[in-house]
């Protein structure tokens, strides 16, 4: 078994097992032993990295078996420079997301758990496969345990959210299901992603199967206008759920832009770039003002992260290399950065039971070291030079003024708004006298919150200071990716 | 006469009686003896269906009247399990409703013996034969229960409009045998073929019997019937009418308009492809506002049931018919793991409806999933499957029908695989809306479930067959694919 079936795998069969064995009686040993099957999952991906090969954009650790003969289906794994970082990110951050579990779930302990570790599994199987089908037997496969992960922990409308969440994100997979079956036919029978991307395709193939493509990804990323099931499921999932969504799942759908839609439809991702561009751009401006007006802070941070992928979506769709790592160190640190916006959230709300703004108020004067890592994160997310959210965000931003200056002027505006509406939020929360009983009774960090804030914390500072490992990791395949989009597929 | 073609349909006959004679001396309560010969019989049964697939011949028998073949046998093999399923799952139910006679058994034999007859039949009338054979067994059973008055009720309903039905089918057929003067399928074939045959007689005939399948295979507009149906009739009856009979209606289907007027092709794929998306639309919109979970399933096997037809309209395109072998296995294996996952799911609502009181409404199963984990984990299984959502094998049916589709390269067909995948959008709702039942809300009674070991590991190895075809769906794949094949060779 190679490294990456033991990475998809382990997680979801240790799930498999919480699932069937695990009682809430015995509630502490379901929650040590996820914790060891998280952390034993993210060691073994730790030697995709160290044994990684940046010199090469051909796929690598790759795994080859029959799997369902009549379609000619694979199961076909292999990582890039492309994907490789989110499979760690992945297995990272399920460890993070049992440990910000450890006290705050006590009803039905093994199925949170279980979820979330299957959830992991499937998830790094949807940034390895190499085949159609398996890639989207996994992408759609994560609907089940987030779904339950709403529904069964999550708030007062949770019910609401996880229907929204399910049946937007079937939708958009159910299109991309058909183009799929449509390259399949077209490339003689083959699920074979690499073999897709040599496919000649015509130009109105090409502009169905971009859209196709689109209608699963931008919900899944999302975009605007289809992100609106992304503020209810963030609202209402538990603070794992939250987490797992903003530093993952919205990955999925960017990934596959990369994997899918620019590879396999290069001619139709030039012609139609403008109008991905002109999304990304409302989704970075529009949503990034109503984000501003938000009481909620689980919303306020639900829309920073559509603004944020909208940053994603512009640097891919720029076609320069700056333009695409950027993106992509931008998806890794925004999924560090509002995952831990989020368990930050999480650290008030188990305490105090409000997410609404107007709750707090001078939190700093009770828990000062909660404060400073608050604040930190809060700094991160709007972009300050020597985290990882300056990084993605200057990159793309360079990227695209050098295709022209007017979008990258407007991309740089956005920074401001991003400021605003978090440092807005930092203010009325954290800062200023306290405002009621609540917060004066609040307790600060315990040792389990610091370790999974701080964790995250050191990522993120790594990432601003030193981001040379991930950008070398990327340049080949994206110097690949970039040159196979530029050649034209007709004729 | 070559009886070796028919020794299952002999053995089952032969075995059906001695179950009926047996249990005039059995006097215990739960029927053990009776219950135990008549899955030895089914078993045996079953063995010999697959081990006939497995030799792969096609033969024909008793004056070409019946073919024994592979599609035939294979579909057998599975109505004999799937009957066999029934049984068990529902021995306890039957128990508590005084409906556990031999009668319950002997009737199940003879449906699955019109079930066996449809499938190797060569022959209009056999056909129709093993349609009235089935179809008045299940009547019966159907009224089993006689002093509940909704039981009696469907039973009335399911008997006129079956007749009916009947009379739609016959019909036709007589149209086709007046037009090409033969009985035999393969003869009507030729005759078709030679061109020399009134086109106006013969469209005439299909409409007829169009008609008559559609009765059977609950295909809207002929759908009225399955919701008062599943809902009236006993639950345990309400899974032998819908599992192993789908089986009879695909073959018959395939025997009747692929093997037979596959010359009219053109014209049925169009009434098909109505049907289907009918189907498809309303069955699906209608189960969204039930309130009763055997309502539901019944609307939602309409749409089930539209889903697979539509892996029958891509099999002649352009009158070519390379794609053929591709879209009737791909229907087929939709059939298979439609019934497979049925049969768990009924299987699920007579394990709940022990306590003295029918399970029927949705909110019978609120907080299941507190009650008993297990059992609202396979639950979920099911309806992810229904839903289609990887990795069950529900996924794979719907993708390889999808994938017969955009295979044909014809704009109108891709077309109504976009309006397939929308149409199962609306249908996720309300098989994720049962989950949410039984994952997010309180349960609203506490009784615990009680079941025995051998419906408990049954329905175990159900769910587990659910996620595993599915992981693996290869196999079961090629199996259907290889028995297409040989069907459309001969």
């Amino acid at each position: 078994m190679g490294l990456l079936s033991l990475a998809i795998w382990l997680p979801i069969l240790s799930g498999g097992v919480l699932l069937a064995y695990g009682r809430d009686e015995n509630a502490h040993a379901v929650r040590w032993i996820a914790l060891v099957a998280a952390v034993a999952s993210f060691v073994i991906t730790l030697p995709l990295i160290t044994a990684f090969d940046v010199s090469t954009a051909a796929m690598q650790f790759q795994e080859n078996l029959a799997w369902i003969d009549r379609f000619n289906v694979h199961y076909r794994l292999g990582v890039d420079g492309i994907s490789v970082w989110f499979v760690l990110l992945t297995a990272f951050m399920t460890v993070i997301v049992v440990i910000s579990a450890w006290q705050v779930i006590e009803e039905r302990v093994n199925q949170y758990m279980g979820a979330f570790l299957i959830l992991s599994g499937i998830m790094i199987g949807v940034f390895t496969a190499l085949d159609g089908l398996l890639f989207y037997t996994f992408f759609e496969a994560t609907l089940i345990p987030m779904y339950i992960i709403i529904g069964v922990w999550g708030g007062p409308r949770r019910v609401y959210a996880a229907f929204k969440f399910f049946l937007y994100t079937l939708a958009g997979s159910l299109l991309m299901l058909v183009a799929l079956i449509y390259l399949y036919f077209k490339s003689g029978g083959s699920f074979d992603i690499l073999t897709w991307h040599k496919l000649p395709l015509a130009m109105n193939a090409q502009a169905l199967l971009f859209f196709a493509f689109f209608a699963a990804f931008a919900v899944k990323v999302p975009m605007w206008p289809v992100h609106t099931w992304l503020p209810d499921a963030h609202v209402e999932a538990p603070t794992g759920g939250s987490v797992v969504l903003a530093a993952i799942m919205l990955k999925l759908g960017a990934y596959g832009f990369l994997r899918f839609s620019l590879p396999i439809a290069p001619d139709a991702s030039h012609h139609y770039a403008w109008f991905i561009i002109a999304l990304s751009l409302i989704a970075v401006l529009y949503i990034g003002f109503v984000a501003l007006v938000q009481q909620d802070m689980k919303k306020l941070v639900a829309y920073s992260s559509v603004a944020h992928m909208g940053f994603v979506t512009l640097g891919f769709f720029i076609f320069n290399e700056l333009g695409v790592s950027g993106g992509l160190v931008q998806m890794i640190s925004h999924g560090f950065v509002s995952g831990a916006m989020f368990l930050c959230i999480g650290v008030l709300y188990d305490r105090v039971h409000s997410r609404e703004i107007s709750s707090y108020g001078g939190v700093v004067n009770t828990m000062p070291t909660f404060t400073a890592l608050a604040v930190f994160f809060a700094m991160a997310n709007c972009g300050l030079p020597g985290t990882g959210g300056f990084v993605g965000e200057w990159m793309v931003i360079i990227g695209t003024v050098k295709v022209n200056f007017w979008l990258g002027l407007l991309a740089a505006t956005t920074l401001v708004l991003g400021a605003s509406y978090t440092l807005w939020m930092v203010k009325r929360v954290y800062f200023g006298a306290i405002a009621n009983e609540h917060v004066r009774k609040l307790v600060d960090t315990n040792p389990r919150e610091v370790l999974m804030l701080s964790l995250l914390a050191i990522a993120v500072l790594w990432m601003g200071v030193y981001p040379k490992p991930f950008t070398d990791t990327m340049h080949v395949s994206v110097t690949q990716l970039l040159k196979h989009v530029a050649v034209s597929k007709l004729n | 006469m070559n009886w070796l073609a028919v020794y299952p349909e002999i053995v089952l006959l032969t075995m059906a009686c001695v179950v009926a004679m047996v249990d005039l001396w059995v006097t215990h309560p739960r029927r053990t003896p009776t219950y135990l010969i008549a899955q030895a019989s089914l078993a045996v049964v079953a063995v010999m269906h697959l081990a006939y697939f497995n030799g792969g011949a096609t033969v024909y028998a008793m004056q070409r009247m019946v073919v024994s073949d592979p599609m035939g046998h294979l579909l057998g093999f599975f109505a004999a399990a799937a009957v066999m399923v029934t049984l068990a799952y529902a021995r306890p139910y039957a128990a508590e409703r005084e409906m556990l006679k031999g009668e319950l058994f002997t009737l199940a034999m003879f449906s699955l013996l019109g079930i066996s007859v449809m499938l190797s039949a060569n022959n209009f009338l056999v056909v129709y034969l093993g349609l009235e054979l089935m179809s008045l067994s299940l009547y019966a059973l159907t009224a089993m229960r006689r002093d509940s008055l909704n039981a009696t009720e469907a039973a009335m309903k399911y008997f006129v409009l079956g007749a009916l039905a009947s009379g739609f089918l016959l019909y036709g057929l007589s149209m086709m045998y007046g037009a090409t003067g033969s009985l035999e399928i393969g003869e009507v074939y030729k005759a078709i073929g030679t061109g020399q045959i009134n086109k106006s007689v013969l469209a005439f005939g299909l409409v007829f019997i169009v008609a008559g399948l559609g009765f059977k295979l609950g295909a809207v507009p002929f759908h009225m019937w399955v919701p008062d149906v599943y809902q009236g009739a006993p639950t345990a009856v309400t899974l032998l009418i819908g599992g192993a009979p789908e089986f009879a209606a695909f073959a018959i289907s395939i025997r009747l308009l692929v093997e037979g007027l596959n010359g009219l092709a053109v014209d049925w794929q169009q009434m098909l492809i109505v049907l289907s998306v009918g189907s498809m639309a309303l069955g699906n919109l209608a189960a969204i506002a039930q309130s009763n979970l055997k309502r539901m399933l019944a609307y939602s096997t309409i749409g089930q049931m539209g889903f697979m037809l539509l892996g029958l309209c891509p099999g002649v395109v352009n009158n070519n018919t390379l794609s053929a072998a591709n879209a009737y296995s791909s229907a087929m294996f939709y059939v298979v793991s439609y019934v497979l996952t049925t049969l768990g799911t009924f299987g699920i609502i007579m394990l709940l409806s022990r306590q003295g009181f029918e399970s029927e409404q949705i909110d019978d199963l609120k907080g299941l999933a507190k009650r008993s984990p297990w059992y609202a984990a396979v639950m979920a299984i099911f309806m992810f499957s229904l839903a289609g959502i990887p990795p069950t094998i529900g996924f794979y049916a719907k993708m390889s029908v999808l994938q017969a589709l955009v295979s044909t390269n014809v704009p109108g067909l891709i077309g109504l695989a976009v309006v397939a995948v929308l149409l199962s959008l609306i249908a996720a709702y309300y098989y994720i809306r049962l989950v949410k039942v039984m994952y997010f809300d309180e349960p609203v009674e506490s009784a615990p479930i009680v079941a025995g070991g051998d419906v408990r590991l049954l329905l175990s190895i159900n769910g587990a067959a659910v996620l595993l075809f599915g992981l693996l769906p290869g196999g079961l794949m090629a199996a259907c694919a290889q028995a297409i094949v040989q069907a459309l060779a001969t």
